[in-house]
């Protein structure tokens, strides 16, 4: 970080800026490349995601607007730009236009906690892991205002499965966060990238001690996310659209834009608890090896981390649209009967053999 | 009732994603159980019976087709079938092989289309694409062989409106044997998918008794272990010269249901293997020679049973000797679905709504006509 500091001043001394300015702007830049990555993200997720579904179901996908379909996600986004914003009657209005919000502002706040690269770590925090889960848990209650605001029973109805789900499945994420905890011995998400750092090429990754663990999560995830098999809330085709039925416009933007952010993030949050974050999975760094430890070399190393994150990343994201695309969906009754009765008590499992393995090694 | 002030009344449809067209569900919920289902029908009522009155024999055959968009040669073939008795209208083997196998082949682009749609209720949306991409091949063939692709009109009083066209059977017999390895494939992703077995197995039973009592036909009777098959018991045009098997189940839930009609679609391609062999040997004047406009119909009544994809379908048909029907009264298998929908959904969980209703593959212009 000081390193990008110290660039930034020379950066503003060229313009003959004072430093308080820099002292000044230097901690909001962060956000703002956050806000513009994540959006154009999220973008291109959509269209990823589109195109991932038209190859496993035998079709093209949207290959009109721009080449290769590019930009079908902005003319969509232009379209709910200038749609009408309609609230039903009955509904409470306040609440009504809190919920997108509510459910994409913590999206964004989070975003700041993952390290993406040894220098790119924004929110450096020292209970990182931790507050992660807090907040990622405030989009259910978005839902649930939403559900309750829209005056509509389909939306009730939606949004009390979502929430009942999201209670389920965070206890068996989080006793597998605890056995992660253990492995690193820290809770800042930057000290868990480190703990995973070996000798030897990606046999540090904390998938390898708890597999178990890393196959909970990446279930659980996928219920926090609502994502088929697990996509009870928005059901389509028993719940119409689920929680956002009502929604139109702006205010569904929001909705659709914090579900895919967040589906990114949480992908993101898994690389770097069980495939090692940010690290190469060779041991080294490509732009070490070819540029040399110079300068320039080290400055590519900041980005190839970030390249590294981001191809685990879209890898887990693939799996999770594959997923989508082979099973039909779960039964709520199902649904918290594999949380309770199979992820729990596997978790747990997974927690003690962790702790065994931690133990064992210390020991030696 | 002590906690009726807790029941949720919730509409599904007319308009909803799952009702496969305009069915209206009120059902009560107590949390996420249903406590009743009163189905409303009559959103897609067209007067079918009340037309045929009005037309003429030849006018009215179109329509026909429309009774059930999805399988309109049973329905066509049915009242050919009526007409063709009453008018004593002599029909010579190669058109019976002709509507024998098309028939066939509507019924398995039927079954192949509830696949699809079955899979959706269950949240599943691939499976859909890959049924339609099998279904469309017959619809082209169809179209190739009748100029249409849903309403064929393409059965006469007496024979068909045009001759086979010369590479069709061809064609026909490269698709038939192209499908079985289709078939299987969804039988492997499917049948043994755990989410989908917990989902349709013990779900939406009909018992032997109840399915009788509400006059259930078709494969969801079959399914239940009552082996009633018009095409084996009663066979009407050339089944009885025709090799295959008639597919039953025992539970009558709705995996059962599920798998009966898979296999039928096996059934459907041995039967349309059959024809096609005899029609590439056999060829006969298939085009019809009766002067259609002019019909006249002595006065009498019949009732022509086909055995639909969706159940029995029966044609009633009254004639007072003049050109127009006195009477047409259509028994389809769809209505008698609806009606156990209640019995089937009361004290289940709302999303077994979907895993019952789409297993009995109710179809809403054949419920309503």
């Amino acid at each position: 970080m000081n390193y990008l500091y110290y660039l930034y001043i020379q950066f503003l001394a060229k313009y003959h800026l004072p430093e308080a300015i820099g002292m000044i702007t230097f901690p909001l830049l962060p956000f703002i490349i956050v806000a513009v990555v994540l959006i154009v993200m999220v973008i291109f997720l959509v269209l990823l995601e589109r195109k991932v579904l038209a190859i496993f179901t035998q079709r093209k996908g949207p290959n009109r607007v721009g080449p290769w379909g590019l930009f079908q996600t902005i003319a969509d986004a232009i379209k709910l730009l200038i749609k009408e914003n309609i609230t039903p009657v009955g509904a409470e209005k306040f609440m009504f236009t809190l919920a997108p919000l509510l459910a994409f502002i913590p999206v964004m706040a989070i975003w700041g906690l993952i390290p993406f690269s040894a220098e790119f770590d924004f929110i450096s925090y020292s209970v990182g892991a931790l507050l992660f889960m807090t907040i990622a848990s405030i989009p259910i209650l978005a839902i649930l205002l939403a559900g309750y605001a829209s005056n509509n029973k389909y939306s009730l109805l939606g949004s009390m499965r979502s929430v009942a789900q999201a209670i389920s499945y965070e206890l068996p994420f989080v006793f597998v966060l605890v056995a992660v905890v253990v492995l690193a011995s820290s809770m800042n998400l930057g000290q868990i990238v480190l703990a995973q750092t070996s000798v030897y090429p990606f046999c540090g990754w904390f998938i390898f001690p708890s597999f178990l663990g890393f196959l909970i999560v990446f279930i659980c995830a996928l219920a926090e996310l609502n994502r088929c098999p697990f996509d009870l809330p928005e059901a389509e085709s028993e719940l119409v659209s689920g929680y956002n039925t009502e929604y139109s416009g702006m205010r569904f933007a929001f909705f659709f834009l914090a579900e895919y952010a967040m589906m990114f993030i949480m992908c993101a949050f898994i690389a770097t608890l069980f495939l090692g974050g940010y690290l190469s999975p060779f041991g080294f760094y490509l732009s070490t090896k070819i540029f040399g430890n110079g300068h320039l070399g080290q400055i590519l190393v900041y980005f190839e981390q970030v390249f590294w994150i981001f191809l685990k990343t879209f890898f887990l994201i693939f799996c999770m649209m594959w997923v989508r695309a082979t099973l039909p969906r779960l039964k709520s009754n199902q649904l918290m009967g594999f949380a309770w009765k199979v992820l729990l008590p596997a978790s747990l499992l997974n927690l003690l053999f962790v702790c065994l393995y931690k133990y064992f090694l210390f020991a030696k | 009732m002590p906690n009726s002030n807790q029941l949720m009344k919730i509409n599904i449809g007319p308009q909803h994603p799952s009702t496969h067209g305009v069915l209206r569900l009120v059902l009560e919920l107590d949390g996420e159980f249903i406590r009743s289902c009163e189905p409303i029908i009559g959103y897609l009522h067209r007067g079918m019976e009340k037309m045929a009155e009005n037309r003429t024999y030849l006018q009215y055959l179109p329509t026909v087709d429309r009774v059930d968009y999805l399988s309109g040669f049973f329905y066509a073939s049915a009242f050919c079938d009526a007409v063709e008795y009453l008018a004593q209208i002599e029909v010579n083997k190669s058109v019976k092989y002709i509507r024998v196998l098309t028939m066939e082949m509507n019924r398995l682009a039927s079954h192949l289309l509830w696949l699809g749609t079955f899979m959706l209720d269950l949240g599943a949306t691939t499976p859909l694409f890959y049924c339609f991409r099998d279904r469309e091949v017959i619809l082209s063939l169809f179209e190739s062989l009748t100029g249409q692709r849903l309403m064929y009109n393409y059965y006469t009083f007496g024979g068909v409106k045009h001759a086979i066209p010369s590479d069709w059977l061809d064609k026909t017999a490269e698709f038939v044997n192209s499908m079985p390895s289709k078939i299987q494939d969804y039988e492997n992703i499917i049948t043994k998918n755990p989410i989908f077995v917990s989902r349709t197995k013990g779900i939406g039973v009909i018992t032997k008794k109840s399915a009788l009592q509400y006059s259930i036909t078709g494969p969801n009777l079959r399914a239940s272990g009552v082996n009633l098959d018009y095409r084996k018991q009663k066979p009407y045009l050339i089944y009885n010269e025709l090799e295959f098997d008639s597919i039953t189940a025992e539970n009558g839930d709705s995996f059962d249901r599920y798998k009966v009609r898979v296999e039928e679609m096996r059934v459907c391609l041995k039967i349309i293997s059959q024809c096609v062999d005899w029609l590439k040997s056999n060829q006969g004047e298939v085009v019809s020679a009766i002067k259609q406009p002019l019909l006249k119909v002595p006065a009498g009544e019949y009732i022509s049973n086909v055995e639909a994809p969706r159940g029995l379908c029966s044609c009633y048909l009254k004639s007072d000797g003049t050109n127009m029907p006195y009477r047409v009264k259509w028994r389809t298998g769809s209505y008698y679905a609806v009606q156990i929908l209640p019995k089937l959904l009361e004290d289940n969980l709302y999303p077994d709504l979907m895993a019952i209703f789409g297993s009995l593959d109710v179809i809403l212009p054949e419920v309503d006509r």
